[in-house]
């Protein structure tokens, strides 16, 4: 720093001054906004980048031949991507496994959504409901989805059906809980300045309860989603030959763990990008509550 | 009470809300609380009244029942000759903390009633439109609350009920939240809004000097239980100045009347430390 910024000194003119600060304001925001986008991403970066590189330098202290180092994975998963290197049955299928997972996950997440929501809005809003229903959704809701495993199979058979009601499962409690603890959030006073405004009954729902619970609503089905990603793979061990759980398993009998971390990490980020899609309809919808907003 | 001038009003006034020997009772595990007992009370149409005392009078109640929010235990309450059933169009409640939509803009919120009675959209837009005129806020019209101060949420949700069309406006204590400035300001629009539209208000509210810049008629209520001490009619002309010799004879009248309900007890206290 040069001693004429830290001593206040005569300025050659007053407009010439304000001019400069202004062009220095701008060149300013603009940087500041990129770089304080490019800090958060190098700064999402450094953990990742340090698990790959304690992965490489433990696969080559240990000596291991169980766990194949970060660049024979990169290789596995470009083969699985796009084929032409290792050409045997996992070639290039990463489009079908993929989207046979997406479709499951999705659907029994789209399940999950359709039953649970207007469940926890009707029990949230009528005691009658809550007293009758609550004691029977708290006895299950402990059950870990994989003791359904067996039980899922007898009901659907091997196959898709049996995989989709698993992700269901899993997604649904999250998503009936939190929408029935934002209906009961709901502040009193609302219920009481829509009636003096003539809004009653069923239209309530529409117009006070829905939108009222919306923050804690979306915050159920981000978790629900993480949930349905989860389950994805105890939902494709019951036999069904495609699919990113399915592959995981394959690896894992064929001793392929390249493969498996291989679908790992698939798992990962779509998991992660489909939670972003959710985020983005979050902020969306909640952008009368910043506080809100992930 | 027949020499009460109602100030503003030229026609003989027609009682729009009666209240006779009305009392509540609050049911609870621990105790019952009588919050108001014996309470008789008529309002004209048109007339601007304050509930004025302390916490603990059972003002707020008073006000919720009128406004439907609770049922009486006993007693009756009425408004145009008919029982009070439940929350109206008819009353419009103005809450302490707004009581706004937060995920509606100011628009919305205003036209929150107007559409839930199933007017059409184009007098739900014009009626919005005037409303949001006439206190101050078409420049906010797509902001949300969350980003208003105090006094703009008080200001949409007066609009909000005048929206609907609302024959009397309850105010619970509305300015209580605010700012010395803000409130001076909000209360001479209160009063303007007032002498064009006509309304009926009960004004729920602590403070003297609050309770003289605004009302015909001042009804001191005391508690223990909750019940109405006496009924002062205020004929000061308008627009009214706090400064003002007159308007300071009545300030300290008032103020005797307040006190001297609520200080017996106090006075034994004193004494007994004496």
């Amino acid at each position: 720093m040069s001693i004429q910024e830290l001593t206040p000194s005569p300025t050659p003119s007053a407009s010439q001054q304000a001019q400069s600060d202004k062009a220095a304001q701008s060149v300013q925001l603009l940087s500041s906004a990129t770089r304080r986008k490019i800090n958060k991403v190098a700064l999402g970066a450094i953990v990742p980048v340090c698990l790959i590189l304690l992965w490489e330098l433990g696969v080559r202290w240990t000596g291991t031949r169980l766990i194949p180092p970060p660049y024979q994975v990169a290789v596995m998963m470009w083969d699985f991507a796009f084929g032409g290197i290792y050409d045997d049955a996992f070639s290039a299928s990463l489009p079908t496994h993929f989207w046979v997972s997406v479709q499951r996950v999705y659907g029994g997440f789209l399940l999950a959504v359709v039953l649970a929501v207007p469940l926890g809005l009707m029990i949230g809003r009528f005691p009658l409901l809550k007293a009758m229903l609550d004691p029977t959704l708290s006895l299950l809701r402990p059950v870990p989805v994989t003791a359904w495993l067996p039980l899922s199979m007898i009901f659907f058979g091997l196959g898709p059906k049996s995989a989709i009601f698993l992700v269901f499962l899993g997604a649904f409690y999250p998503i009936l809980l939190n929408t029935i603890f934002g209906v009961k959030s709901v502040d009193d006073k609302l219920f009481e300045a829509a009636a003096m405004l003539g809004c009653n009954g069923s239209q309530l729902f529409r117009s006070v309860v829905i939108p009222a619970a919306t923050p804690q609503i979306f915050n159920g089905l981000r978790l629900g989603l993480g949930f349905a990603w989860i389950l994805i793979v105890v939902g494709e061990m019951t036999g069904v030959p495609e699919g990113l759980g399915a592959v995981i398993m394959d690896g894992r009998t064929l001793s392929r763990t390249d493969l498996v971390i291989t679908g790992m990490i698939v798992i990962g980020i779509t998991g992660f990008l489909s939670d972003r899609l959710i985020v983005l309809a979050n902020n969306y919808l909640l952008k009368w509550s910043p506080q809100h907003h992930v | 009470m027949s020499d009460r001038k109602i100030s503003g009003l030229s026609k003989p006034a027609v009682p729009i809300l009666t209240i006779r020997n009305l009392d509540k009772t609050f049911l609870s595990d621990k105790g019952n609380v009588t919050a108001l007992k014996g309470v008789d009370l008529t309002v004209s149409k048109g007339e601007f009244v304050c509930l004025l005392g302390a916490s603990g009078c059972g003002k707020s109640t008073l006000l919720r029942i009128i406004g439907g929010f609770e049922g009486p235990s006993s007693g009756h309450a009425e408004i145009y000759g008919s029982a009070i059933k439940g929350p109206g169009p008819d009353r419009g409640m103005v809450f302490q903390d707004y009581a706004l939509f937060p995920w509606l803009t100011v628009e919305e919120n205003i036209a929150f009633g107007p559409k839930h009675q199933g007017r059409t959209r184009a007098e739900t837009a014009e009626v919005t439109d005037k409303f949001m005129e006439m206190v101050g806020l078409t420049g906010f019209r797509n902001t949300y609350p969350n980003a208003l101060s105090g006094g703009m949420k008080q200001r949409v949700a007066i609009a909000r009920v005048l929206a609907n069309d609302a024959d009397i406006l309850l105010m619970d204590e509305p300015f209580a939240a605010l700012d010395a400035l803000t409130r001076a300001k909000l209360q001479e629009e209160l009063l303007e809004i007032w002498e064009r539209t006509r309304l009926t208000i009960i004004f729920v509210t602590h403070s003297v000097e609050e309770a003289v810049i605004l009302s015909d008629r001042i009804v001191v209520m005391g508690a223990g239980p909750g019940h109405i001490e006496t009924d002062i009619s205020v004929d000061l002309a308008r627009p009214r100045d706090p400064a003002s010799i007159p308007f300071n004879d009545v300030r300290r009248d008032v103020s005797n009347q307040l006190r001297s309900h609520i200080a017996p007890a106090l006075r034994k206290s004193q004494l007994a430390e004496a």
